[in-house]
Order: structure tokens, then C-alpha cells, then sequence
């Protein structure tokens, strides 16, 4: 399949020149395919944030290229505005964007920004909304009256809002409690689901990727370390390990059974899975 | 871009003059600035600009680093120069139109007066790049001390002075960070004229207001839970002490300036 963003040995050093000269992505080549959901995960520092504000050239690359459909995205800077609309980036900690006097607004602003006429940003508003579970008695209050979790959801609604071909989120769930982590979580598969938008997910938790996406990109010291479907990439627990990232809990439990005996698959990531090979092995149906 | 902003920077770094005491590198700079203000002639502002040099290498400070600070005053070296050049009464330098203003010894000012603030700016920035602001501070509030017995709030202005350094590249970083944000929802900083500019402003200024005031209200809390009340009786956690090194730091400073003063009475 044709990628529909495809990153090809991309470098960027932040302040080059000075004493504080680092890159934080070092000659990095990876795709996004047309409609699934990917994961990327990392360390802290590893150049997640860095890598995804290349996706809609936010930064430039100090070295190498970003094509969106076959397109070279820095082909024409004049034209980079675009390509934000067609790739919707929301930022870590997105509630600190939030700046007009109504949610409503505040969603409207992207929108807005495309040049769409009234009607349609109203239509575009409302389902974004709605996509992340915003009543609508809330669009027309202050989002500085909102809550923590509330104010993340109408940032999120006002990137998709744009209706962006690719949706990214750096770390949606950061500072979240479970319930609004798994809350907004499943508002962005659903979101993925209905509209078969490519998504790009970034996160540092490995049970948040394992439980949402198709394919997952592990980061680490600014280079892919590796690349496959959760169950390829959580066969490797070990090297995981190595580079400070933890698998799901879940895969601990499998492979602990797996060396004592017990014939399950030690990549298994989600509780469910687990939960079917263990009742299937027990020659019954019901819970044991 | 933002982050491009060196001024007062601080380079971290475990050189001689990175170890010094604040305390002696603010006296220092003093005593440099009256010497450098004191040369008169080849020599003394050869001796001055020797020490800088001497300062600049043992800092390990790159020059390029030192003269892109330049590049913020270069108007007013370059005005300075020119009123030096045609307001010095004195030989003529030619009886050609304009330069029938412009005398030898306007020339011979103007080239002093450069040297000065050249050195000048890069000596000051020698000191915030080897030091860093929280020090600075310290150093500050430490050498005012005695105009506390005047009630001159020493502490407080010290604090406040720490407080914003502290932030400023809190700031600069929090700014890029919402400029992004609200370009990658579209925003467009950079056409249309003036009253669209400054509209689109306000996508900026009302996340960044409104998180400065957050801040300052968590930095309040914070404080106060520590049970923070003012300057005192409070001991510091590093204590400053002057070690063999600051002594001989500024008994060469001294003895610069001393030089200085010396040699120009002997028109050197
Ligand atoms: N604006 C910047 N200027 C200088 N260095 C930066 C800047 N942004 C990031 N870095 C550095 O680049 C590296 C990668 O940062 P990045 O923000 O991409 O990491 P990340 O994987 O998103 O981490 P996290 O999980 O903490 O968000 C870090 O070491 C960071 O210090
Ligand atoms: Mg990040």
C-alpha cells in the first residue's frame, strides 16, 4: 500500500551551533499507511513531540524529507498552511491553547482559519463535539471554566474539527485519571472507526498502544528501534526492557506462565486474549 | 527564532572563571569597567583589552558566541563613532566637503570609544555566561547587603530579579510552544498588515497571560507552603565563600585598574 505520510531520513538538531546543539531525531525513516492506527512510543526524550511536528511542518527538517501523499511538503512553503489542515497535530497538554471566550469558539478557530463558510463550520463544530462527548450546553460556556479533562476534549475537538486526513495526538491521556484516560481514548477509536481517518497515536504508556492501534513504532535516542503489530514488537520484551520501556502487564503475566509450562503465547497483550487462551486450554467455556 | 535571544544567557561550563565566586566576577567586571573607562591611550586600553582576552580564553567561552551579542548594539557603536568622528574639535582630516568636519582627532575618539563599548558589552556578557542568574543574584543580594540598614528592600528586588531569569525562558519556551500550537490549528503570523498581525496576536497572548498568572499563583502557593517569609533570617543553602582563587582574581583587577589609573597620567 502507498503510505500516506512517509518520513524519509529525517534529521533535526535543535540549536545547532551552541553549546546546546543536540539532535533530537537522527536520520529517522518510517510510514504512516492510509487509514490505520499507529502507535509511537518512547522513552521521555526519545523525539516523539520532534518527530510529529515534522508530520505537518511545524518544524523543518534539518536534513531529510516529509511526503504527504507522494508530495514533498516543503516543495512549496508557501503552501505549508495547507498542509496543517490535511495533518491535524494536537499538542501535548493541548488545554494551554485554548484562548477565545467560548468552547464554541475555540473549536471554530481551525475551521475559521480554513476559509469555510458559516454553515459549514457550525455542521464541523457540532460533530466535533460530539465525536468527544462534549454536550453541547458546554460549547457555550468559558473554556477556562471547564475542567481539566473538558478543556483537553474541546482541544481536541478543534483540531478535529478541520477534518484533518491524518489525525495525530501527542500523548492525549497525559495527566488524565484512568477513567478520562480510557474515556478519551475510546472517543479517538471510535472517532478512528466512523470516519476511517489515519490516526497517529503517541504515547509513552505500552498498555494504552497495545489495547488501540494496528502497528506500533518504538523510539529510542532519536532512532526507530523498532517496528511491527503489538504482537511482533512485544515478543521482544526483553529488549524492550533494555531501553526503558515496560510491556503491558498483561504480556508479563503470558510469558511468567509460558516458563512455568502453561502453553499460552508470550506476546499476548491484551487481558482478553489471555483470558480466551487460558479458558481454551481449560477445555471450558464458562469463567473458570 | 525566539530561542535565538543570547542575552544573558548562561553557558554551564567548569573553567577557572566558571568557579570563581559571583561575588568576586561581579567586583571584577566593576573594576574592569572603571579601568576601562580610565584608558586613555594605546597602552591602557591595550592592558584593558588584555585581560579581557586573558578572561575570554581561560572561559573557553567561544568568540562567536561573545560577538553575536554584539549584534544588538552595533547601531549605537556605529552612531557613537560617527558623532565622535565629525564633533571632535581638531585637524581637519581633508579640505574636501564633508570631511572638512571629520578630524584626526575625532577619528582617534572614535576608534577609543568603539574599542570601549565593544569591550565593554563583551566583558558583560563574559559574566552572564559564566555565571548563572540564580548566582548572580546571590552575588547581588549579597554585596547590597549592607543598604538593608538603610530599609532599602535588598532581599525583595534580589528575589524579584531572580524570579524573572528564572522565567524568562520559561516563558520564551511556553510562547513557541502555543505559537505552534495555534499555527498547526492554522493560525497565520505572518501576512496581511498591521490590525491583522496584531489580531492574530490574540490567539498567543491569552494562553500565555493566562498561564503566567497561573504560574505566579502555584509559585505563590508553593513558597508559602514552604513556609517562605521574606529575607529574614534566612540562611542559604550555598553558602558563598571566597576562596584563594577570588583573592587573587581581584588583586589582579585591582592592580589592572591601578595600572590604568597610573599610565594615563602619564598620557599612555
Ligand atoms: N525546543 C527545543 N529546543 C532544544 N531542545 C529541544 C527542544 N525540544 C526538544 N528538545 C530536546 O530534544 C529531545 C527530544 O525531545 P522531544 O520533545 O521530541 O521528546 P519526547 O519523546 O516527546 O519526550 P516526552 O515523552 O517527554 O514528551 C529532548 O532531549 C529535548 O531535550
Ligand atoms: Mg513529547
Amino acid at each position: 500500500m502507498e503510505p500516506i505520510i512517509r518520513v524519509d531520513h529525517l534529521t533535526h538538531t535543535y540549536s545547532a551551533g551552541t553549546p546546546f546543539e543536540r539532535s533530537a531525531v537522527a536520520d529517522m525513516s518510517l510510514s504512516v499507511l492510509p487509514g490505520e492506527f499507529l502507535g509511537i512510543i518512547g522513552h521521555t526524550g526519545s523525539g516523539k513531540s520532534t518527530l510529529i511536528q515534522h508530520l505537518n511542518g511545524l518544524l523543518k527538517p534539518t536534513s531529510g524529507h516529509i511526503w504527504l501523499n507522494g508530495q514533498d511538503i516543503w516543495a512549496k512553503p508557501k503552501e505549508i498552511r495547507k498542509v496543517r489542515f490535511r495533518v491535524g497535530l494536537v499538542f501535548q497538554y493541548p488545554e494551554y491553547q485554548l484562548f477565545e471566550e467560548t468552547a464554541y469558539k475555540d473549536i471554530a478557530f481551525g475551521p475559521k482559519n480554513m476559509g469555510l463558510d458559516e454553515q459549514e463550520i457550525d455542521r464541523r463544530v457540532r460533530d466535533a463535539a460530539a465525536f468527544v462527548g462534549l454536550e453541547s450546553a458546554l460549547l457555550e460556556r468559558s473554556p477556562f471554566e471547564l475542567s481539566g479533562g473538558q478543556k483537553r476534549r474541546v482541544a481536541i475537538a478543534g483540531v478535529i474539527a478541520m477534518e484533518p486526513e491524518v489525525l495525530i495526538l501527542d500523548e492525549p491521556t497525559a495527566g488524565l485519571d484512568p477513567a478520562g484516560r480510557d474515556m478519551i481514548l475510546s472517543q479517538i477509536r471510535a472517532y478512528h472507526q466512523a470516519r476511517g481517518t489515519t490516526v497517529v497515536l503517541v504515547s509513552h504508556s505500552m498498555e494504552e498502544i497495545a489495547r488501540n492501534v494496528d502497528r506500533i513504532v518504538v523510539l529510542h535516542s532519536a532512532r526507530v528501534y523498532m517496528e511491527g503489530t503489538p504482537a511482533e514488537v512485544f515478543a521482544h520484551a526483553d529488549e524492550l526492557e533494555s531501553v526503558g520501556l515496560d510491556v503491558p502487564q498483561v504480556t508479563k503475566v503470558a510469558a511468567a506462565l509460558r516458563a512455568r509450562g502453561v502453553a499460552v503465547d508470550g506476546a499476548t497483550y491484551t487481558v482478553e486474549a489471555l483470558e480466551r487462551q487460558l479458558l481454551a486450554l481449560k477445555g471450558g467455556s464458562g469463567p473458570c | 527564532m525566539l530561542k535565538d535571544i543570547t542575552l544573558g544567557q548562561y553557558f554551564p561550563g567548569d573553567t577557572p572563571i566558571h568557579r570563581l565566586d559571583p561575588r568576586t566576577k561581579l567586583l571584577c567586571l566593576i573594576l574592569f569597567i572603571v579601568a576601562l573607562f580610565c584608558a586613555r591611550w594605546l597602552v591602557t586600553y591595550g592592558l584593558v583589552a588584555a585581560a579581557l582576552i586573558a578572561c575570554i580564553v581561560i572561559s573557553g567561552v567561544s568568540f562567536r558566541a561573545l560577538t553575536k551579542g554584539l549584534k544588538t548594539v552595533y547601531i549605537i557603536v556605529a552612531f557613537t563613532a560617527v558623532m565622535n568622528l565629525f564633533f571632535t574639535p581638531g585637524t581637519p582630516i581633508a579640505d574636501v566637503a564633508i570631511l572638512r568636519h571629520a578630524t584626526w582627532e575625532g577619528a582617534r575618539t572614535a576608534c577609543f570609544m568603539m574599542a570601549r563599548i565593544v569591550m565593554l558589552i563583551m566583558g558583560s556578557f563574559l559574566l552572564t555566561y559564566t555565571t548563572s542568574p540564580i548566582a548572580l543574584t546571590n552575588a547581588l543580594d549579597k554585596l547590597l547587603g549592607p543598604l538593608k540598614k538603610l530599609h532599602f528592600p535588598v532581599h525583595e528586588l534580589t528575589l524579584m530579579m531572580s524570579l524573572a531569569l528564572r522565567f524568562i525562558p520559561t516563558l520564551i519556551e511556553e510562547t513557541d510552544k502555543i505559537m505552534s500550537a495555534q499555527k498547526a490549528r492554522g493560525a497565520d503570523f505572518e501576512s496581511g498588515n498591521i490590525l491583522r498581525r496584531a489580531k492574530a496576536l490574540v490567539p498567543i497572548l491569552v494562553p500565555l497571560f493566562v498561564s503566567a498568572f497561573r504560574r505566579a499563583d502555584e509559585l505563590a502557593t508553593a513558597m508559602e507552603s514552604r513556609c517562605y517569609h521574606g529575607g529574614e533570617g534566612r540562611t542559604a543553602l550555598h553558602v558563598l565563600r571566597y576562596r584563594t582563587a577570588d583573592y587573587i582574581a581581584l588583586a589582579l583587577f585591582v592592580l589592572l585598574t591601578a595600572a590604568v589609573i597610573v599610565l594615563r597620567r602619564f598620557g599612555l
